[in-house]
């Protein structure tokens, strides 16, 4: 292959002076997992919230429920940055849309990024929330009822618990699928890792290192995620249930 | 506010299903077949008994479901010229249009999790099946073809379908590469126009009608394909 490779122009300097490429695409990084955790914990929180409430017999809530999902779910993240990026300054009242427009950067795209990335990802995890709940044994919530639990209380000392336990290995995907969404951000000028890898290419015109140095970062990443949630896994289980690790290792 | 204009969308229709709805369907299509066969064919390495090709499949599978498509994207355009050059002994990078490198990026990307699929659907297959086609004197290839393969394509059809749906949504990232795709076509004429809000809303409506419809008509078959084992 005709290609002049040249694995130092990772130390050199970058042209916008904060430091070496290297630097440069660790502090992309950072805005990776910035922009990842904060938009995880908006998917965190309407996602159980909107994943239990299809659960309940309460029959509009959860037709209301549905219908957010299946939106969400159906458009493609792209096109939903560009609807919280463009469209929604414009729809929201003047005062409100102006003031989401002249948010310095790199805020004017991060907040937009993580907002859309919340959500979409918030539908994913009501969808897992819904599974670990319809896969407990139905005794459970009628165990709940018999023993004049309130539906309120028979999800909340019941039901989620355990669902919790259940959920965390498909949660874990639902992490490491938001780290790498979030690289459809730079779209709307977030300057997260790959992005930084894009604008490095064009500095340096070293294509290679800098999609393989990015590429290494996210491995490297995805490692610590798959150990650190392994490790929470061993710290939560509930003793008798069958889990990954759990039935070889005893 | 000022005002809808739904005149742009009219204006536009046209071009946006002709240039850029062709793009997307086309390339979701073939990279859909070439995702399949070639994905079906690393899920036969991965449960292979001879290691090494366990091995690189594997490898090939999770590097491929670590890194995130917009990253993927950007490799193959700058990669595919080069393995071009190689390939027909060129000295210097061969040009690729945005198409075939997007062709080739999501054939290779979505191959990994159609993989995945594949596999489900393989070990979903009694073992007692192979062993007796074994016993009967069928080669490896003879019980993959005609007895393993084609119940684990036909249990897995809906989740391939569903992938693909998945498949046809990311497409519209090969925005990245200024590829006229629907997405991409109608950011064209929102930044010629000036009418983004116009025109990323009749984007999403397209995309949400097309996908719902499609996922709508997966479930259903689901319930029926199911019923038959």
């Amino acid at each position: 292959m005709n290609y002049n490779w040249n694995w130092g122009i990772l130390l050199q300097a970058e042209p916008g002076g904060s430091g070496s490429y290297l630097q440069y695409l660790v502090v992309g990084l950072g805005w990776t997992l910035a922009t990842a955790l904060a938009a995880w914990v908006i998917a965190l929180a309407i996602g159980l919230v909107v994943g239990t409430l299809r659960t309940t017999p309460l029959k509009w809530i959860v037709r209301l429920s549905n219908a957010y999902v299946e939106v969400f779910r159906n458009v493609p993240l792209i096109v939903q940055m560009f609807l919280w990026f463009f469209v929604l300054p414009e729809v929201l009242p003047t005062g409100l849309g102006d003031w989401m427009k002249q948010m310095p950067p790199p805020w004017g795209s991060y907040v937009p990024a993580v907002l859309c990335l919340g959500i979409y990802t918030s539908v994913r995890v009501a969808e897992q929330v819904r599974a670990g709940i319809q896969s407990l044994p139905r005794g459970q919530g009628m165990a709940g009822t018999a023993l004049g639990l309130s539906l309120l209380q028979t999800y909340r000392y019941v039901i989620l618990p355990m669902v919790m336990r259940i959920m965390l290995p498909p949660l874990t995907s639902e992490f490491m699928n938001i780290i790498k969404n979030s690289s459809v951000a730079l779209t709307i000028g977030l300057l997260e890792l790959t992005g930084r890898a894009r604008a490095m290419q064009e500095f340096s015109f070293q294509v290679f290192e800098a999609f393989a140095a990015a590429t290494a970062i996210y491995l490297l990443t995805n490692l610590v995620v798959v150990l650190g949630m392994r490790a929470l896994e061993r710290k939560v289980r509930v003793p008798g249930l069958i889990t990954a690790q759990g039935a070889g290792a005893q | 506010m000022s005002g809808f204009d739904f005149d742009v969308i009219q204006r536009s229709v046209w071009y946006l299903f002709r240039d850029g709805m062709t793009f997307t369907v086309t390339l979701t299509l073939m990279a859909m077949a070439g995702g399949i066969v070639f994905g079906t064919l690393l899920a036969m390495m991965r449960l292979a008994s001879f290691q090494p090709l366990a091995w690189v499949a594997g490898a090939y599978v999770n590097l491929m479901r670590s890194v995130p498509l917009v990253l993927v994207i950007f490799w193959f355009f700058f990669l595919v010229p080069y393995i071009g050059a190689w390939v027909i002994g060129e000295k210097t990078p061969i040009k690729v249009g945005a198409f075939w490198s997007a062709v080739i990026t999501f054939t290779m990307f979505e191959a990994a999790y159609y993989c995945e699929i594949m596999r489900a659907g393989i070990q979903s297959i009694a073992r007692g099946q192979v062993a007796a086609s074994l016993a009967l004197g069928l080669n490896y290839w003879q019980t993959m073809g005609h007895i393993v393969l084609p119940q684990a394509f036909r249990n897995m059809v809906p989740v391939l379908l569903t992938q693909t749906i998945i498949l046809f949504q990311d497409t519209s990232l090969v925005y990245v590469i200024s590829a006229t795709d629907f997405l991409g076509a109608a950011a064209k004429v929102a930044n010629r126009d000036y009418r983004l809000v116009e025109m990323y809303s009749f984007v999403a409506l397209v995309y949400f009608v097309i996908s719902f419809a499609a996922s709508y008509y997966v479930r259903s078959l689901q319930g029926r394909i199911a019923v038959v084992r």
